[in-house]
């Protein structure tokens, strides 16, 4: 428990001294111009964003695939459905798998398992996303023997499976356990009180999980290099090599070409609207409590 | 939140002395229980076996590299895909460095935005700042990278690294022609992304400190900021540490943006002006034109490698919060 404090005798004396004094505001004083210093590049990022990318987006932009190098014009439209359908794919996969797991940790696993599933979750979320981008080309694309639409949606799932199971647990637990009672006791079988009495009460704090999960594989492009590998043109085949937003802003920006880069500021842009939508959202269906970006 | 749903409004009917209709039409049955538990039990095995399957395909893909090097592949600095000369030492130098100078930069900042948030602000601007640095956390990967492309490397290479070359040139670490990309550009990219992980840790370690902690080291007298000092942050510290390590472990495998600003080059140099290479980013751009079976085994054993080092670090870390967390509820991740 917390220890006892020991500098007793330094507060004694009973006027408190210009130098307690000073080190107070100082140390207030260095406390905000940190949130100031965190702030910047925050304001920093979002201002170029917006300022960079704006000008950039148009219908073509949305509408069109990549042109080839030197000519204007062209867009992202096959990318960002890209995006769309290998998060698709992953959400398919990734959703109730992770659903399920929570509703095993919070409804069955107040045991040694359970433990065991719950600390393999968060280790789980700790694995960097190019180690599971490593693995998923392992499963899929040598066995498929190419690069496909699969094989980036099986490794967002991965990444998607421990947030969603770690918050669906959390918000279980949240549900009292007079509800589960009330409904035993009306002669609900235990199945059926879970997923129509405690999970329907815990929805909206379900969904907040499926939706912080989403937003953050939605910008994930380490494990999609060698999985979804990027296409220049369309593509709806679960087998074939994919565009995706995140892959396409990585290429234009580490390329030589002008033009490209306007892209991949629109692209980001894009990419970021979408991504603070979801998570504002989350913040209103929550309604309270604070997004952690660490779990 | 979730309690304040109305269930299913159960409509009881007074005159009947039958037995009560079933609020839910479905059957009492023992099988359709085990058979929900039984699924439910497969999601969660799901959970334990996608941890096998990672380190069975990253120890089966490394055996390769494993039986031509042995440990020595971490001790050795060649990198010769042509000659199938494999060593890994500049990346893990690299990947080591970057992280350490994102952490000095990072840790002073978040304990103070941490320290700021639950201590010193206002309660109206709590919600909104709390929810302004974590928005950094959700920013991905790859914008940081094209951000610090086109902003914060040109601004390193033309004010901040001539004038760190100028006053601080004698130390060593800033030598060199600045090229603006280089160790020092990933360092501070790292930092500005580790930063909401370190500071939302701190904050719900603080938070966990008994109010009368505070309040009995006021009642002594003390400043806010000795209270801070003394009640909080001392109690706290090995959550704060816990924190600390988890933005180490966030930093060691993050990819996109260190490779963007990094430089790619295989090199041990003692100036944070020049090029490195980082575990991470190797995998990132050569294993896909890996050509040859040695050379595709010797990226995957740095994946294992740095597999194997996040889950040290991230359960060193969850163990040093749950020391400062545990006994208090836990707090809600939404």
């Amino acid at each position: 428990m917390p220890e006892t404090v020991t500098a007793t005798s330094d507060f004694a004396a009973a006027p408190i001294s210009l130098w307690r004094r000073a080190m107070n505001s100082w140390a207030t004083l260095a406390a905000a111009a940190s949130v100031v210093l965190v702030l910047v590049p925050l304001g920093a990022v979002f201002g170029y964003l917006v300022y960079k990318g704006i000008g950039s987006i148009n219908w073509a932009f949305l509408t069109q695939i990549p042109k080839p190098v030197g000519e204007p014009g062209g867009g992202m439209a096959n990318a960002i459905a890209g995006s769309a359908f290998i998060l698709l794919i992953a959400s398919v996969m990734g959703v109730p798998i992770g659903i399920g797991a929570g509703i095993y940790l919070a409804e069955y696993g107040r045991n040694r398992f359970g433990d065991l599933v719950r600390f393999t979750a968060d280790v789980l979320n700790g694995v960097p996303s190019i180690v599971i981008g490593i693995v998923a080309y392992g499963i899929v694309v040598l066995t498929q023997k190419h690069f496909s639409a699969l094989a980036g949606g099986v490794a967002l799932a991965i990444m998607m499976i421990p947030t969603i199971t770690r918050t669906t647990e959390e918000m279980l637990l949240l549900v009292p356990n007079a509800v589960r009672e009330a409904a035993y006791g009306l002669g609900v079988s235990r199945w059926r009180t879970t997923l129509s009495i405690t999970l329907r009460t815990a929805t909206s704090g379900v969904i907040t999980g499926v939706m912080l999960a989403f937003a953050r594989v939605a910008g994930e492009t380490a494990p999609l290099l060698f999985t979804a590998f990027g296409n220049q043109y369309w593509n709806w085949k679960m087998n074939q090599p994919t565009a995706a937003l995140s892959l396409q802003i990585f290429t234009y920006a580490i390329s030589p070409f002008d033009e490209w880069h306007r892209q991949a500021w629109a692209g980001a842009l894009i990419l970021i609207v979408l991504i603070v939508a979801a998570v504002s959202a989350v913040r209103i269906v929550a309604g309270r409590g604070m997004m952690t970006g660490a779990n | 939140m979730t309690g304040s749903q109305p269930i299913a409004k159960p409509e009881l009917v007074p005159n009947s002395g039958l037995q009560p209709e079933p609020l839910l039409n479905a059957g009492n049955s023992a099988v359709a229980d085990n058979i929900f538990h039984l699924a439910m039990l497969a999601c969660g095995l799901c959970v334990l076996a996608l941890v096998a399957v990672i380190l069975y395909e990253l120890v089966k893909g490394s055996e390769l590299s494993w039986h031509a090097f042995g440990l020595k592949f971490f001790f050795q600095s060649e990198w010769d895909p042509v000659n199938e000369q494999f060593g890994a030492l500049p990346f893990v130098y690299g990947t080591l460095v970057s992280s350490l100078l994102a952490l000095v930069i990072a840790v002073p900042l978040a304990i103070g935005v941490a320290v700021f948030i639950t201590e010193m602000c206002p309660r109206r601007l709590k919600g909104p700042l709390a929810f302004t640095t974590e928005l950094l956390a959700a920013i991905p990967s790859v914008i940081y990278g094209l951000w610090a492309i086109f902003v914060l490397v040109p601004l390193l290479r033309l004010y901040v690294e001539p004038f760190c070359a100028r006053y601080l040139g004698w130390t060593g670490l800033f030598e060199g022609p600045p090229y603006g990309i280089g160790m020092l550009a990933a360092g501070i990219i790292l930092a500005i992304m580790v930063v909401p992980i370190i500071s939302s840790i701190t904050r719900e370690v603080m938070t966990a400190v008994p109010q009368q902690q505070r309040e009995a080291v006021l009642a002594l007298g003390a400043t806010r900021w000795e209270m801070i000092r003394t009640g909080v942050l001392r109690n706290a510290r090995a959550g704060i540490m816990g924190g600390i390590i988890l933005g180490l472990g966030r930093a060691l495998g993050e990819t996109m943006a260190v490779t963007m600003v990094i430089g790619n080059r295989p090199e041990i140099a003692r100036s944070l002006f020049a090029p490195g290479y980082t575990m991470a980013s190797v995998i990132a751009n050569e294993f896909s034109e890996a050509t040859g079976d040695t050379y595709l085994s010797a990226l995957i054993e740095i994946g294992l490698a740095l597999f194997i080092v996040t889950i040290i670090v991230n359960i060193l870390a969850q163990f040093l919060v749950w020391t400062v967390t545990r006994g208090t509820p836990a707090r809600s991740h939404a």
